[in-house]
């Protein structure tokens, strides 16, 4: 979209990279990018914002470091950036680096991005860090239960960033389905976001996040009001649907060249 | 968009408006609840220690400092402990840096007045300007080379996000935002800081609330007033060997009588004029870690020392001269100065202060910090700022000679604490709010009730024949 100002005439995918403050995200940016990489302030914003880019199996990524940020609840200018680019923005898939020294904290943010998004990968980020500290992480049973790819990374060491890229890769193109973790609450909770689901799909149909939308709506959000308003909810749809169109044009005439 | 879809946007909405008001309790405190819910769960699950290496240190200290009961009494201690190792190391130091800059000041007088300048200039010059510079740069130099440190090694060490945890749902009750915590630790510092600091509250109800609040703590201006009193006058009933502890001690007590103000003005504001429940935020607590002291002295001294020791030198110089002015100019054998406390005498008199003590604070709105040196300034009678050896003499002066008593102490602390914030946090808020009445507001409001509560106690103690 154009206030979130992507350029994707050099690109073909984006990928946003989210996560707590203090969890190692910039060594991430930095040892995926290298030297590709400018920065820029967001929009109408004094907060920085770092653009790269990388290659892998011959499609260029564009990956666009998102404010650090605990949660995407509250009204902070750092929020509000990752939270708009995560749905506005439409990245093809976000990654969500994460702390593997104290994971309770940080999946608190990956479950709040998997309500908006389900193209989401987690890195578990400073592997080595907890091991020093005697813990343990298990990649596999994270990915069970979130319902999507958790990889195992120690960025400063360069382990695991291979894999978190063909994982990037696979989630994108579909070669990994992901069934995100949402979350339930109890009976009223969930009684009063389900209610709301039909009469958003009526609004906006085939929106992929409605029930995200609909507990932002319960949580009285004036943002995602005025982006029903202003039918910028719908818009997100159509794009997303042009996005893959454009892409798996582009693939065709390649693959025939 | 088109123009159909606008129907049933409005019906979303309204629906979602009505479930909203029906819920039983807070949407977003049950969604944070379930989040933090199921991710605890989830790591329980994905996470396995592997022999112990220290790991449980950082969780038993949380339990420690957030605990329901000992958190609170621990953070009074942590508070009590930067006020003592403030004002007994900054004693000596204050007295050197006075008596170098005192010293410049006698030898460049001498000097003026071998050259045959004539006695005014000097008098304005060095009497005037230059003795309100050194002494706010004597008084206030070395507390906040020793607070400021101190303040940032708690930032660094991870205490000050518990504190605001610790106060969180003090605020939530008064209608406020838990961050109003840390920005009152910055007022400590300086209000107008403070004032800037509130813009980590998001909300632009509860960031004002913070904005008209933040003159409740005192500042670092204020404190050498309330220091100054408090070993005079509390500490002075004790040896000597608990005076510094004592002192320390009722600090803390004006400080904490300050939060219950800023509290108490706070659930006002929200249930009055600026009505609104409390929002939820996330407050992570991060990992204790090992200061970087290289850092720290960096932040401390040059970020936040110079800068607010600048804005007072900036203040002092031509507060220095006013006072000179009145002190030396004499109508009718009485200086101005003394004219004008003679006026406001019997407004102070129904405070519990006086009259040369209101004079003090109207010269000191630009900066608190002169407060003290004006007040004895215009008690001795001489035209110029009093340097801090007239401390050896003090209580003799003001009670001996101007009869204060315990309630004139009490009372000054509590104006000092309470009263309109200096002229930096006014033009400050103004900046922040870019409104004409919320920064008349947060001028006026202080005021008022410094007057109204001194004006209470000192009925009441005049009444019950205290005094």
């Amino acid at each position: 979209m154009a206030q979130m100002d992507i350029n994707t005439q050099n690109f073909d995918r984006v990928v946003a990279l989210a996560g707590n403050p203090n969890t190692g995200k910039s060594t991430v940016f930095n040892a995926l990018t290298g030297l590709k990489q400018h920065t820029g302030n967001w929009p109408g914003k004094t907060v920085t914002r770092a653009e790269g880019g990388y290659e892998y199996a011959g499609v260029r990524y564009k990956l666009v470091d998102l404010p650090g940020t605990y949660s995407l609840l509250s009204a902070s200018q750092d929020e509000q950036i990752a939270r708009d680019f995560i749905l506005f923005g439409q990245p093809d898939c976000t990654v969500v680096v994460t702390d593997a020294t104290c994971l309770e904290r940080n999946l608190n943010l990956v479950l709040q991005v998997l309500e908006i998004s389900n193209k989401v990968v987690v890195c578990v980020n400073l592997m080595d860090e907890a091991r020093r500290k005697g813990l343990e992480v298990d990649a596999r049973s994270l990915s069970r239960d979130l319902g999507v790819p958790a990889v195992p990374t120690s960025a400063s060491t360069g382990a695991g960033l291979r894999e978190l890229i063909s994982t990037v890769a696979d989630v994108i193109e579909g070669k990994i389905t992901t069934a995100p973790h949402r979350v339930r609450g109890d009976g009223e909770f969930q009684r009063a976001v389900v209610e709301l689901l039909p009469l958003i799909e009526e609004v906006a149909p085939g929106l992929p996040n409605a029930r995200w939308v609909a507990m932002r709506l319960l949580d009285g959000d004036l943002r995602v009001r005025q982006a029903l308003h202003s039918g910028e909810l719908l818009g997100i749809v159509a794009r997303q649907r042009e996005a893959v169109q454009r892409f798996s044009r582009k693939m065709a005439v390649e693959g025939a060249q | 968009m088109t123009r159909s879809a606008t129907p049933s946007v409005d019906v979303l909405l309204l629906r979602a408006d009505t479930l909203r008001r029906s819920l039983s309790g807070n949407f977003r405190d049950q969604l944070v609840q379930v989040l933090y819910g199921d991710a605890e769960s989830i790591a329980r699950r994905a996470v396995k220690p592997v022999g112990h290496r220290g790991w449980d240190w950082d969780q038993r200290l949380d339990r420690l400092v957030t605990s329901p009961i000992l958190g609170l009494p621990l953070m009074l201690v942590v508070l009590a402990v930067v006020f003592w190792l403030t004002v007994t190391g900054a004693n000596l130091p204050s007295q050197w840096i006075a008596t170098a800059l005192f010293w410049i000041e006698d030898q460049a007088s001498t000097l003026f007045t071998a050259w045959g300048i004539p006695w005014w200039i000097t008098g304005f010059v060095w009497h005037g300007t230059y003795r309100g510079l050194a002494w706010v740069v004597a008084v206030m130099l070395p507390p906040m080379a020793i607070f400021f440190p101190c303040f940032t090694i708690l930032e660094d060490l991870g205490y000050l996000p518990r504190v605001a945890f610790n106060l969180d749902w003090l605020f939530k009750k008064a209608g406020a935002h838990g961050k109003q915590s840390l920005t009152m630790s910055m007022g400590f510092g300086c209000n107008a800081a403070g004032v800037i600091a509130c813009r980590v509250i998001d909300s632009p109800r509860e960031r004002l609330i913070a904005i008209l609040t933040n003159n409740f703590v005192p500042c670092n201006g204020r404190f050498p007033t309330l220091i100054l009193l408090a070993t005079v006058f509390v500490a002075a009933a004790f040896p000597p060997a608990f005076a510094s502890v004592v002192a320390a001690g009722s600090v803390v007590m004006v400080v904490v009588i300050g939060v219950l103000f800023t509290l108490a003005v706070s659930a006002l504001l929200s249930r009055t004029v600026l009505k609104g429940e409390a929002s939820v935020f996330t407050l992570e607590l991060p990992p204790y870690r090992r200061p970087n002291i290289s850092r720290i002295l960096y932040t401390s001294l040059i970020d936040r020392t110079i800068f607010v020791l600048w804005r007072a030198i900036q203040t002092a110089a031509p507060a220095g001269a006013a006072i000179w002015i009145l002190g030396n100019t004499v109508i009718g054998g009485l200086s101005l100065a003394q004219h004008i406390a003679n006026f406001l005498q019997p407004l102070g008199h129904l405070i519990g202060l006086d009259g040369v003590i209101l004079l003090a604070y109207i010269i000191a709105i630009p900066a608190n910090e002169i407060v003290v040196p004006t007040m004895l300034m215009t008690y001795l009678g001489i035209g110029m700022m009093t340097g801090p050896e007239a401390f050896a003499d003090l209580r003799g002066l003001l009670v001996g000679q101007h009869g204060w008593t315990m309630l004139t102490a009490v009372n000054l602390m509590l104006f000092s604490l309470l009263h309109n914030p200096c002229a930096t946090t006014i033009i400050t808020t103004w900046k922040e709010t870019r409104s004409l009445k919320w920064t008349t507001i947060g001028a006026l409001m202080p005021l008022g009730l410094a007057f109204l509560v001194t004006f209470v106690t000192a009925a009441v103690a005049r009444l019950l024949g205290w005094v």
